[in-house]
């Protein structure tokens, strides 16, 4: 057993639903108790998703501990088969179905039987791998099958595009910043004359899989999701893959020069050189913002790196090298990959964290006592209480992290979104230090407004009290009210049934 | 057209394909409550992340709530429970202090069988705080249900009389405050009360809300001696033979059900005070048990709905579906059919017919006095079927979880996200504006847009 108040990387199953309902219709049914469905909750919020979140869940409950689920899932299977027809229903097992061990892979065979669309059992398990491993699995697990299903009924397509061409994997729903992302490298693509052949799971539909070995390569621009697909493509149909996130100036630069290395060994014969000197200097501002008298003042100045391995790790580099910041420490809570990120970071930073409990990281950055985090939601917390401020780099992450407006980390805009995002970081740090220094804002104290100031009336003890119950930020209006209230009426002591009077009377 | 049904109430059950939360989400309000509490959940990850996505920030500040995280080798049984769940009690008692810890029982250790019923009063011996256990999980309830395992759990903790001597000391602060005041005083605070037995109030509600439904029975010369829970575990109130009870919430039935068997109380079966129709009710009920006239209760009632007309206009006429999560379903639709609005469907998770029998004979009537027609109640109800009806009869407000509320709204239909209500204050006479700035808001705010002409904003709106 282990204590624990919050966690970084959500349980297994999150990571099969979110790769399941990024596909367009593919179903995903959750063999799990009541409750457990929450992900539609936080996909529906978060990504304010307009339509249903495609996954129900088959209920395991008192019958079924008692005798098994027997038909039950079987039966929600094939239902869900027929009320939306989807091209594949994704059985998803939870911790709950770990430990009943039931042969859900007997069901799943069942179900195919009596299902026009496909059916398949996540291959997770839910105390050994998390959400980010299971996500991997579960793209690749899809992947493989319907490769294997093409090649079965002959229908794999022979050779590859006539242009140069790559597969996007890795884009997902309830990624930080993705859809974004995915855009922007698009639009990189464009640019460098490369065709996009499939993205995915984002949007893709399970019969366009088939076609991903006509790509010339697959470009995985997160470590967390896809290497998994990609490493299975490059078995099977000896296809290249980049794994080079293409997060900050030089980090874009060497991703584009490994896509021009493998396309003109297939018989390309690109130049990007001009194109990234061009984005570098002129496009980009990145560049630009590192050798202005702004970035200037930020030398040496003391930060903290914590995220995914994605992130982190560009992160630290980005700070590091392009704006000569001082990352004291660099950290990371996907342990299960940590030999890579401590590669990636080490010579950018002074020490390296890896650990899944927030309490640690929480006293690091305590002791560190950076001018800025860069972290997920819960380092912008810790930062809030120690007076730090936080750029959000990495999940877990909240609404605010899903913005409208167009915000990628990656490719060129991505640096410059990056750049923002440090500035702000600090310079708001800046402001509140100076501040502080020249005695803080305006030091006069505030006049109350109207009625709130001392007045004639007399509150109860007891009123007084439960004024005091009510939320800060409502305090005075509520006080107002109940004063301006007792006044109309002639009352000049309030006592707490004045008080509720008042705010039936008057909404107070 | 509305026409009043002559037949009574429909009850009706479906497949339970419904989300709600799960009840492990109880502790988030309740550690607030009992303010010395502190609540293990002992689960897996999946129930850890459910808290922290449910509870928002709520999480950050210092919460008084943790996982007991269990791992493969908790499940094979390779470590030893009690050896597990004492080193992290331990590790709470040194780092917080509590007064109480209350073991949250999941599906996991339903599964594995962990008997921590069995386990707790052993603990407790050794480490010298009460361990409280409540089998909050989603095999067995649903959401707010959470509540009702955890107070029916506590309901057994409250002292007996004999330790009142012992609890008035604790109490050290309460006499201070009456320090100064002269005997006679506090004696003719109590002549203000009628004599009639001692009457326990269960639900947990923040603060305000007591005090309020307090003063409310205060009018009527009726003393509330305590509520279950009370703002610490040492204040639980005395529980004896022969007193009364009454729930304020409809999703208690277990809290009273062992207050009626275990602890020989009587319950009074009132409707509950939601709405100043089911307040003005749930007093009338406490009165009659007393043999009380209540007094001003009609121009108590009558002003209440002239203040909040402005609000009632909005939902007169308007057709409402209740796709059912959080038990408080029946209240709800009582009140809003008593401001007149017609309820199709009530989707509840369960129907307890007994604890909350006379909201539903309330429920009938308000039906036949405003000449609505009988809403059918599903019980368990079916998320999948549900869409299905709601896109068929349009309704002009359908009260949901935040899983269908965002999808509902972009085919153009309005939604009130159901959780708010169980956060919200929304009890007694009082909270009425506040039910209904809640009930009413989508309206208002899709009013507002809806000359801009794009209330549907999918391709194919009729989808599902």
């Amino acid at each position: 057993m282990k204590l624990a108040y919050w966690m970084y990387a959500g349980p297994a199953h999150i990571g099969t639903l979110r790769v399941a309902s990024s596909f367009k219709n593919v179903h995903a049914i959750m063999h799990a108790p009541i409750g457990d469905d929450y992900f539609n909750v936080m996909r529906s919020m978060l990504e304010r998703e307009r339509n249903y979140t495609p996954v129900t869940t088959s209920v395991v409950d008192r019958n079924v501990l008692a005798r098994g689920s027997q038909e039950k899932v079987v039966d929600n299977i094939t239902r869900k088969d027929k009320e939306e027809n989807p091209d594949l229903i994704v059985l998803t097992p939870t911790c709950t179905s770990s430990i009943l061990q039931e042969d859900l892979e007997n069901f799943v065979d069942r179900a195919q039987m009596d299902s026009k669309g496909d059916v398949m059992l996540a291959d997770v398990n839910h105390y050994r791998v998390n959400e980010l491993q299971a996500a991997d699995r579960t793209l690749e697990q899809i992947v493989e099958y319907y490769i294997k299903k093409a090649r079965k009924k002959g229908n794999l397509p022979e050779g590859k595009t006539e242009k140069p061409s790559v597969n996007i994997i890795g884009m997902s729903t309830l990624g930080f910043h993705n859809q974004h992302d995915c855009i922007e490298l698009k639009r990189l693509m464009a640019d460098l004359g490369v065709e996009v052949n499939e993205v995915i799971p984002e949007s893709a539909s399970v019969h366009n899989l088939q076609n991903l070995p006509r790509a010339w390569f697959n470009l995985v621009p997160y470590r967390e999701l896809g290497l998994m697909a990609a490493k299975y493509l490059e078995k099977e149909f000896e296809m290249p893959y980049i794994d080079i996130t293409p997060m900050g100036v030089v980090e874009t630069a060497r991703c584009i020069r490994k896509i021009q290395q493998v396309i003109n060994a297939q018989g390309a014969n690109v130049d990007y050189e001009e194109f990234i000197d061009n984005q570098t200097r002129f496009v980009s501002q990145a560049a630009w913002f590192s050798r202005s008298i702004d970035c200037q003042n930020l030398t040496g100045k003391k930060a903290v790196v914590f995220g995914d391995n994605t992130h982190a790790a560009a992160m630290t580099k980005v700070l590091a090298r392009e704006m000569g910041i001082h990352v004291v420490m660099a950290g990371t809570y996907c342990k299960y990959d940590a030999d890579w990120f401590r590669k990636e970071v080490s010579e950018y930073c002074d020490e390296v964290l890896i650990s899944e409990d927030n309490g640690e990281i929480a006293d690091a950055i305590a002791r560190i006592e950076p001018s800025a985090i860069f972290g997920t939601q819960m380092e912008r917390h810790v930062g809030k209480r120690l007076s730090i401020p936080c750029g959000v780099i990495a999940s877990p992450i909240h609404i605010q992290n899903f913005p409208i407006g167009y915000k990628p980390f990656l490719g060129y805009e991505g640096t410059n979104q990056v750049a923002d995002l440090v500035y702000n970081s600090f310079t708001l740090g800046m402001e509140d230090h100076l501040l502080e220094i020249f005695g803080g804002h305006d030091t006069k104290e505030v006049i109350h407004k109207g009625m709130s100031a001392d007045s004639d009336l007399n509150w109860t003890k007891e009123a007084r009290a439960e004024l005091n119950k009510v939320p800060g930020f409502v305090r005075g209006k509520v006080k107002r009210n109940t004063e301006k209230f007792a006044r109309e009426r002639n009352l000049s002591e309030i006592s707490i049934e004045v008080m509720y009077a008042a705010k039936e009377a008057v909404g107070a | 057209m509305t026409v009043a049904q002559p037949e009574g109430l429909n009850f009706e059950c479906e497949t339970g394909n419904y989300h709600t939360f799960c009840p492990i989400s109880c502790v988030a309000w309740l550690y607030q409550k009992i303010e010395d509490s502190f609540f293990l959940v002992i689960g897996t990850k999946t129930c850890g992340y459910f808290l922290q996505n449910a509870m928002g920030v709520m999480i950050f500040a210092e919460p008084r709530y943790a996982m007991a995280e269990l791992e493969e080798g908790d499940i094979s049984a390779k470590l030893n429970d009690y050896e597990e769940l004492k080193r992290l009690s331990l590790q709470i008692k040194r780092d917080r202090n509590p007064s109480v810890i209350v073991w949250i029982g999941t599906c996991t250790t339903e599964i594995i069988k962990m008997d921590l019923e069995g386990l707790a009063p052993k603990l407790e011996a050794e480490i010298g705080i009460p361990i409280v256990v409540a089998r909050a999980n989603g095999l067995d309830y649903a959401f707010t249900q959470g509540e009702d395992t955890v107070l029916a759990a506590m309901a057994a903790r409250c002292p007996k009389k004999e330790v009142e001597a012992e609890k008035e000391e604790r109490n050290a602060i309460q006499k201070l405050l009456n320090f100064g005041r002269q005997k006679e005083e506090v004696a003719a605070a109590d002549r203000e009360y009628v004599d009639h037995p001692p009457l326990v109030l269960f639900g947990s509600l923040p603060d305000p809300v007591v005090t309020q439904l307090t003063l409310e029975l205060k009018k009527q010369g009726i003393k509330v001696s305590g509520w279950l829970p009370s703002k610490r575990y040492t204040e639980l109130p005395v529980l004896e033979e022969g007193y009364y009870v009454c729930g304020v919430n409809p999703f208690l039935s277990r809290t009273a059900t062992t207050l009626m068997r275990r602890r020989k109380c009587k319950l009074i079966g009132a409707p509950f005070p939601i709405g100043p129709d089911g307040t003005r009710a749930w007093i009338e009920k406490i009165c009659s048990v007393f043999g009380i006239e209540p007094k001003g209760l009609d121009d108590r009632e009558r002003q209440i709905w002239e203040s909040v007309e402005d609000y009632v206009k909005l939902i007169r006429g308007k057709t409402v579906f209740f796709m059912g999560d959080n038990l408080l379903e029946i209240s709800q639709a009582r009140f809003l059919i008593r401001c007149g609005a017609i309820v199709p469907e009530i989707g509840i998770p369960y129907m307890d017919k007994r604890y909350q029998a006379a909201e539903l004979k309330l429920l009938e009537e308000t039906c036949k006095e405003m000449g609505a027609p009988m809403p059918t109640i599903i019980e368990k109800p079916d998320n999948y079927n549900q869409l299905q009806r709601i896109h068929e009869m349009q309704p002009d407000l359908v009260i949901t979880g935040m899983a269908h509320a965002n999808p509902l709204e972009a085919r153009g239909i309005n939604t009130k996200w159901s959780v708010e209500f169980t956060f919200a204050q929304i009890h007694g006479f009082t909270n009425t504006r506040d039910l209904l700035e809640l009930a009413t808001r989508p309206l208002r705010r899709n009013s507002n847009l809806k000359d801009l002409g794009w209330d549907k904003l999918v391709k194919e709106a009729a989808e599902v």
